[in-house]
C-alpha cells in the first residue's frame, strides 16, 4: 500500500477492507449506545514530483488514511476522526464521539439521511485510472513541460518549477440504516509556473491540466507553452484609472464567480440566513436565457459520484432554469432546518454545468468591445451575506474587441446580485479541469478602482 | 528540554517499541552517499472543537493524527516520505523512499544526536483537558447570551471553541535532537444582525498557546461577544465604499496583515534563493519609509504564531526584516540558509509530519512610532480609516498584494465619519511601505486567530502594527 505504482491493482480488495472498517465502526457505535451512526473510511495515495530549472527538486510519496465517525444519541450528535486504522484507535475514536454526544444538545434537524433517498444503484462512472508512472518518468515529464515553457521566449529567465502529481483515493461509507457504499477515483495534475523579466520588472504565471485518466492530458509541450505565453503577456502591465466598464472573466476565473453563487444557495448559508439569496427559489437570479444544471454522473468527471457523503443518491437536476433558481443545494441537516428534502449535496456539489453559448474567447472579446478581460483575481473580498464583491484583479485592457495591453494592481467591485442579473453572455470555451464547467462570462459593468 | 524529550519519546516512540537511540540507525540508512542532510519529524496531534449555533451546542468533534515525516536533502533536492505508523520497518521504508532522490553528490555523514538547548515559551499542558466538557458548554452558552442580550437586532450567533495539543520530536543529521509540546486554543464568535430587511455579519475571536482558563481570563470571551455584535451593527449602517487612490489610515493590531502580505512573504528565504521574489537581491536597500522597522518574532510568550523551536529544531528568533526603512534580513529554514550561505533564523515550519518544511512567518509586526493615533486621523482631508480586515493575498513575483477590509470608515476633513462597506485594498509591496508617512505610538498585536497558507500548507501566525498613515493606496469600492 505504500506506493501507487503496484504491479497489481489491489484497489478492489482495499475497498472491501475499508467497507468492513466502516461497517465495524457503526456496529461498534451501536454497541456503545448510539441510536444511529455513520462512518467513512478512506485511503489517499499519491506521488508528487517537482522539478525546477531542469533538475528534480522534490519527490514526495503520500499516503493518508482516515476514519471518521458521527454518532447520534437521539437528536444529540458527536463526531470524531483518526488517522490510525488500528482497531484500538478506532474504538477510542468511537468513544470520543460518544463522549461528545453526551454533552451536545438535542437538535431536531440532526440524524441520518431519509432512507428513501439512499442510493440503490451504482452506475459505473469510469473514475479509476491508476497512472503507472515511476518517479524517474515523472521527473522527465516535468522537465519536458518546463523546458517547453523556458524555450518559448528569451524573456522567460526563471522558473518556479513544474510538478507532476499522481493521486488515487478510496472511500467507504456505511451507516446504521444498512447503507454501505464504496468509491474509488484517480486524479492527476501537471502544472508549471514560469517567470519572465524585462525592463518593466518580473512577472509570474502558470498553467496546468487536471484529469482522471493520464491519457486525457494535454501534451506536456502545450502546457509549458501556454504558461510561457501567459507569463510573457503580463510583462509591462499598467494600472488603469478608476472607471466603470464591462468585464469579461476567462473560464478559470468565471468558475469562482459561479462558485460564489453555489455557496450562496447552499444549505448552510441559507438556514443561517447568511446569504443574499435566501428565499430565492422560484425567483430570477440570472437572465432568462441562462441554464445551470448539476450532472453527477459524467464519465471521468471531476465531481462525479453515485452518492453523496450521507449515502443519498445523486441525480441530474436543474439548478437554474431560464434564469430562475430551481432549488437549493442541501444535505439532510440543512434540508430539515429549511423544511425541505436533501438534494443529494451533503459534502457539496458534484458536476455543475453552466450551459455554454456559441462564442469562443475571441468572439466574446468582440462582443465586449471595450472593457476589462480578467485573467486573475486576488483576495477574499466577497460577502455572501450582502453580495458585496471587491477583489484584486489583473488581466488585459481590451479596445474594440482586441487586447490592447496588460493591466494589474486594480480592483473590480460590484454586488453579486447585480452581477448575476446582468450576465451578458457565456462563452463556448468551457474549461474542463474542474467540477464546475463554465466558459468565459461577460458582465455588463463593474467598478474598476485604480490610479 | 530534556524533560520535553522524555515526554515526546513516551508519546511518539515508546508505543512502537522505539527509543531515540534507534534513530541513529535510521540516519545510517538515510545518509550514505550524496545526501547532505536528513531529518525525522515525529508528531502526535490531538484536537477538539465545539460549536454553538441557534442557541444550542449542536456539534463537537475530536481528532487524532500521528506519524513521522522523513526527509533527505541533496543539494537543492528533497526526497520526502511519511508514514502514519511509527515503527521501525515503516521508518526504514520511508527512509529508503526519501533518499532515492540523490544520485550523486557529497558523501554526507550524520552527526551523533545531542539534545539542543532552548527556552520554553509556553507550558506543555493539554488545553483540551484544561476545562471540563460541562464548563466548555457553559462558556459557549454564556457567550451566546451576551451576544443576544447586547442588541435585539442580533438574529444569529455562532460560537466555537477549539483546542489542540501537538507533540513533536525532531532529529536532524546535523546532530539536533529537539522536542516540543505545543498547546493552542481559540474562540470564534460570529454574529448576524438584521434591521429593515438588511443583514450583516460581524466576527471576533482570539487565542494562543495556553489553556482555556487563560483564554477566558478577564472576561475576554464576553469581550469577543461584544466586539462581534459591535462590528455587525456598524456594518448595518455602512454605505458603499469609495473607489480609487486615496490616503489610508490603518488601525492597530490585525491590520498588520498588510505587513504579512506586502513584505512578509517576499522576505521568505526560498523565494529569494530562487530569485522569484520582488525583493530578491535588495538586502541593504530602501524598501520602506524612514522610521519603518518590521520584525518577525517567534519568541513572544504564549502568542499564536510563537514557537519555542521551529519544525527543524532551531530556536525561534526575533528577526529584523526592515530597519528604519532598509531591508535587513530574510526568514530562513535550514535548507535555504545552507544554500544561501546563511544561518537558519528559526522559521522552518510545516503544517504536519505529512508536509515538507519551508520558511514561514511567526508573528510579524511593525515597531511603534511616536504619533498620537488621533493626530494621524486628523491629518487626512479625505481618505479611508480601516480598522479590521479579512484575509489577504500576494503575488510575490510582481509584489502586488491585496487585503480586504471588513470594517472601515470614511475620513472627511480629519474626522472619522460614516462606516463603509468592506472593500479590497490593493498595492505593490515594493512601494506601499515607502508611502508610510506617520507611525502611531499604539503598537498592538492581533488577538490570535491568524492562519497563513503557502503551497497548500496552513500554519498559525500572528501580526501586529501601530496605527499607520499610508499616502495613497487603491481602495476597491463601488462609489466614484
Amino acid at each position: 500500500m505504500n506506493a501507487i505504482v503496484t504491479d497489481k491493482d489491489t484497489s478492489s480488495a482495499d475497498l472491501d477492507r475499508l467497507a468492513t472498517i466502516a461497517e465495524d465502526v457503526v456496529r461498534l457505535a451501536r454497541a456503545k449506545g448510539a441510536s444511529e451512526a455513520d462512518a467513512a473510511a478512506s485511503i489517499d495515495l499519491g506521488l508528487a514530483v517537482g522539478v525546477r530549472l531542469g533538475e528534480v527538486e522534490t519527490v514526495e510519496r503520500t499516503r493518508d488514511r482516515g476514519v471518521s465517525v458521527t454518532v447520534y444519541f437521539g437528536r444529540r450528535k458527536g463526531s470524531a476522526n483518526t488517522a490510525d486504522l488500528d482497531p484500538k484507535s478506532i474504538e477510542q475514536t468511537v468513544e470520543h464521539a460518544c463522549a461528545i454526544a453526551r454533552h451536545t444538545e438535542e437538535d431536531p434537524a440532526n440524524g441520518l439521511a431519509d432512507p428513501a433517498l439512499l442510493a440503490t444503484t451504482f452506475p459505473e462512472l469510469d473514475l479509476w485510472h491508476p497512472w503507472d508512472i515511476t518517479p524517474e518518468e515523472a521527473i522527465r515529464l516535468g522537465v519536458e513541460i518546463e523546458d517547453a515553457g523556458r524555450a518559448y521566449d528569451p524573456r522567460i529567465d526563471n522558473s518556479d518549477g513544474a510538478s507532476v502529481q499522481v493521486g488515487a483515493s478510496l472511500t467507504a461509507y456505511a451507516n446504521t440504516l444498512g447503507f454501505v457504499g464504496t468509491e474509488r477515483g484517480t486524479s492527476h495534475t501537471l502544472s508549471v509556473a514560469l517567470i519572465a523579466e524585462n525592463e518593466s520588472g518580473m512577472q509570474r504565471d502558470y498553467w496546468y491540466d487536471s484529469v482522471r485518466r493520464a491519457s486525457d492530458f494535454a501534451s506536456a509541450a502545450s502546457i509549458g507553452r501556454k504558461a510561457a505565453e501567459r507569463t510573457v503577456a503580463r510583462l509591462g502591465a499598467r494600472r488603469l484609472s478608476t472607471r466603470a466598464c464591462p468585464v469579461l472573466f476567462v473560464p478559470e476565473v468565471a468558475r469562482s464567480f459561479v462558485g460564489h453563487f453555489l455557496s450562496a444557495v447552499s444549505g448552510g448559508s441559507l438556514y443561517r440566513r447568511a446569504s443574499f439569496l435566501v428565499d430565492h427559489v422560484g425567483k430570477p437570479v440570472f437572465p432568462a436565457w441562462m441554464q445551470i444544471v448539476e450532472r453527477p454522473h459524467i464519465p471521468r468527471g471531476h465531481g462525479s459520484t453515485a452518492f453523496d457523503s450521507e449515502g443519498v443518491a445523486t441525480r441530474d437536476s436543474d439548478l437554474v432554469r431560464d434564469g430562475v433558481l430551481a432549488r437549493y443545494i442541501l444535505g439532510s441537516y440543512s434540508a430539515r432546518k429549511l423544511g425541505l428534502k436533501s438534494t443529494g449535496n451533503a459534502g457539496g456539489v458534484q458536476n455543475i454545468v453552466v450551459q455554454p453559448g456559441t462564442d469562443d474567447l475571441a468572439a466574446m472579446l468582440r462582443r465586449m468591445g471595450t472593457g476589462l478581460l480578467v485573467t486573475e483575481l486576488m483576495g477574499q473580498g466577497v460577502s455572501l451575506i450582502t453580495g458585496d464583491y471587491s477583489r484584486g484583479a489583473s488581466g488585459f485592457w481590451v479596445e474594440n474587441g482586441e487586447i490592447a495591453y496588460p493591466v494589474e494592481e486594480i480592483t473590480i467591485a460590484g454586488n453579486l446580485r447585480d452581477m448575476y442579473a446582468n450576465v451578458v453572455a457565456v462563452g463556448h470555451d468551457v474549461d474542463p479541469r474542474s467540477h464546475v464547467l463554465t466558459g468565459s462570462i461577460l458582465l455588463e459593468r463593474m467598478t474598476i478602482a485604480g490610479e | 528540554m530534556s524533560n520535553l524529550i522524555a515526554v515526546a519519546e513516551r508519546q511518539l516512540l515508546s508505543p512502537g517499541g522505539l527509543a531515540t537511540r534507534d534513530l541513529d540507525g535510521v540516519f545510517a540508512r538515510l545518509m550514505g552517499p550524496s545526501i547532505d542532510a536528513a531529518d525525522l519529524y515525529f508528531q502526535h496531534s490531538r484536537s477538539e472543537s465545539w460549536v454553538l449555533e441557534d442557541g444550542i451546542v449542536k456539534d463537537g468533534s475530536h481528532s487524532i493524527e500521528q506519524g513521522v515525516g522523513v526527509r533527505a536533502l541533496s543539494g537543492e533536492k528533497a526526497g520526502f516520505a511519511y508514514s502514519d505508523e511509527i515503527v521501525l520497518p515503516a521508518l526504514v521504508e520511508a527512509a529508503g523512499s526519501a533518499r532515492a532522490i540523490a544520485q550523486a553528490g557529497a558523501n554526507g555523514v550524520g552527526k551523533p544526536l545531542a539534545i539542543a538547548a532552548s527556552r520554553a515559551l509556553y507550558a506543555p499542558v493539554d488545553p483540551i483537558d484544561s476545562l471540563s466538557n460541562e464548563a466548555k458548554i457553559a462558556v459557549l452558552r454564556e457567550v451566546d447570551a451576551t451576544c443576544r442580550a447586547a442588541d435585539p437586532r442580533v438574529k444569529q450567533v455562532i460560537v466555537s471553541i477549539a483546542a489542540a495539543l501537538d507533540t513533536v520530536l525532531i532529529a536532524h543529521s546535523d546532530g539536533t535532537l529537539a522536542a516540543d509540546v505545543r498547546p493552542l486554543v481559540r474562540m470564534n464568535v460570529q454574529v448576524i444582525a438584521e434591521a429593515n430587511g438588511r443583514r450583516e455579519s460581524g466576527s471576533s475571536g482570539g487565542g494562543g498557546r495556553y489553556t482555556f482558563p487563560e483564554l477566558l481570563e478577564n472576561g475576554r470571551a464576553h469581550a469577543f461577544a461584544r466586539e462581534a455584535v459591535r462590528a455587525a451593527l456598524v456594518n448595518l449602517d455602512a454605505v458603499p465604499a469609495p473607489a480609487g487612490n486615496m490616503p489610508v489610515v490603518l488601525g492597530p493590531g490585525w491590520p498588520g496583515v498588510l505587513l504579512h502580505e506586502a513584505i512578509g512573504h517576499g522576505f521568505e528565504g526560498d523565494f529569494n534563493r530562487k530569485e522569484t521574489s520582488a525583493f530578491a537581491g535588495m538586502l541593504g536597500e530602501r524598501v520602506a519609509a524612514d522610521g519603518v522597522t518590521v520584525v518577525d518574532d517567534g519568541t513572544l510568550a504564549g502568542r499564536r504564531g510563537s514557537l519555542s523551536i521551529d519544525d527543524e529544531g532551531t530556536p525561534t528568533n526575533c528577526t529584523v526584516l526592515v530597519e528604519n526603512g532598509v531591508m535587513k534580513g530574510y526568514m530562513q529554514d535550514k535548507l535555504n540558509a545552507r544554500l544561501m550561505g546563511m544561518r537558519s533564523t528559526g522559521n522552518g515550519r510545516r503544517e504536519s509530519f505529512a508536509h515538507l518544511p519551508m520558511p514561514r512567518m511567526t508573528n510579524t509586526y511593525m515597531l511603534p512610532g511616536e504619533r498620537d493615533p488621533q493626530e494621524i486621523i486628523a491629518s487626512v482631508k479625505r481618505g479611508l480609516y480601516a480598522v479590521n480586515f479579512g484575509g489577504g493575498q500576494v503575488d510575490i513575483t510582481n509584489g502586488k498584494f491585496t487585503f480586504s477590509a471588513s470594517e472601515a470608515y470614511l475620513i472627511e476633513d480629519g474626522k472619522v465619519t460614516r462606516p463603509v462597506k468592506g472593500a479590497t485594498l490593493i498595492g505593490s509591496g515594493a512601494d506601499v511601505l515607502k508611502r508610510v508617512s506617520m507611525i502611531g505610538n499604539d503598537l498592538r498585536l492581533d488577538e490570535g486567530v491568524g492562519v497563513c497558507g503557502k503551497d497548500g500548507q496552513s500554519v498559525p501566525v500572528g501580526v501586529g502594527q501601530p496605527t499607520l498613515r499610508i499616502d495613497g493606496m487603491t481602495v476597491g469600492g463601488t462609489a466614484a
